[in-house]
């Protein structure tokens, strides 16, 4: 075989060695991306997204729940101001530690409890024992409205807009960065 | 076969016999009997709408498989509404409205999934272009004809 009939063929060759190490290349620039979101937290596999995200809140009335007065989806619609919903209970240990951060949020932003699945006096012992963050507390006991918000697990949050719109979302307990990085700001934007 | 290993023998089938039979019973979670629809058909199409379903605490198993509290609540609604006469698209709009896509097991053809969907046709074509490219080239550069000497030593070897 000559020198210059063999010259295309040897292109053609490095062409397609090339193709596997592009592919694999392109492949790994995408999976360390992908790792860099999980490990900055942009990207989480597991992350629940809210279907309820910027819907009017879904139809419920849920009765008291002692210390506080109960309210339904027609209390958080005919609301002027932002108000946040937290489900917990008192049978979840992340709500234990979520709790002095709620109690430090509630001056600067209205809180409002929902008890999910607990009994009522254990529900009463625990909001006693941890400083009561909620300006009103309802009662999930079945759980169902739970599901109709699109509840995975307490505690979870919802920022709820004028007009009763849910704003924002968080599945974990609230942290100091969440409340001054994302909810904070969000709320007092509500406002204006 | 001594009578010892014709127990054994026996004993092996029962197993097997009773973890093919009952493996699909032993695999529900149903923590209570009560849980299930009386009516048989209406049980088994909420069995088979709750199998496609995520349960959102443990992610990777279905609602039908989970102990998790909330899977059992779900799986309580997916036959209150089966009971209900809904369809089983209504049941699973009604689920995905409210957890989203996540819920389902099999994800929905979108932009988002496409490339998954397509992935078993695509590696197929790619296989199936990389087996012709080979087999073609295989048969191209055969081994070259014998010469005349090698064949006057194979003739006097046979």
């Amino acid at each position: 075989m000559s020198g210059d009939a063999s010259r295309p063929d040897l292109a053609r060759r490095r062409l397609l060695m090339a193709a596997p190490l592009v592919v694999a290349g392109g492949a790994g620039v995408a999976f360390w991306r992908m790792l860099s979101g999980m490990q900055q937290g942009s990207f989480d596999p597991h992350d629940i997204q809210a279907p309820a995200l910027n819907r009017p809140v879904p139809d419920f009335t849920l009765p008291d729940q002692l210390p506080g007065q109960g309210f339904g989806a027609a209390d958080l619609r005919a609301l002027k101001v932002p108000v946040l919903v937290n489900f917990f209970a008192s049978w979840c240990i992340p709500c234990v530690a979520e709790m002095p951060q709620l109690n430090a949020l509630k001056a600067r932003l209205p809180i409002w409890g929902i008890a999910y699945k607990d009994k009522p006096a254990d529900a009463l012992g625990f909001v006693r024992r941890a400083g009561n963050p909620y300006a009103r507390i309802a009662s999930d006991l079945s759980g169902m409205t739970a599901i109709d918000w699109g509840v995975s697990g307490v505690p979870e949050s919802f920022l709820i807009g004028p007009g009763g719109v849910i704003r924002w979302h968080s599945a974990a307990a609230l942290d100091e960065a969440t409340v001054h990085q994302a909810l904070l700001p969000l709320a007092a934007s509500l406002r204006t | 076969m001594s009578a010892a290993m014709r127990r054994l023998a026996a004993m092996l089938a029962t197993v097997l016999a009773l973890t093919i039979g009952l493996s699909p019973l032993a695999a529900m979670a149903v923590d209570d009997p009560s849980e299930m629809l009386p009516d048989p058909r209406q049980e088994a199409r909420a069995q088979a709408i709750g199998s496609q379903l995520r349960c959102l605490v443990c992610q990777n198993e279905s609602i039908e498989d989970s102990s998790a509290g909330l899977a059992r609540d779900l799986r309580h609604v997916v036959r209150a509404h089966v009971a209900k006469g809904e369809s089983d698209r209504q049941i699973m709009d009604w689920m995905v409205g409210r957890y989203g896509n996540f819920i389902r097991l099999s994800p929905p053809l979108t932009t988002g999934t496409i490339l998954l969907w397509l992935m078993p046709v695509l590696a197929l074509l790619v296989g199936g272009l990389v087996a012709f490219l080979s087999f073609r080239r295989a048969r191209g550069t055969g081994p070259a004809p014998l010469s005349d000497d090698e064949r006057a030593r194979l003739t006097d070897l046979t």
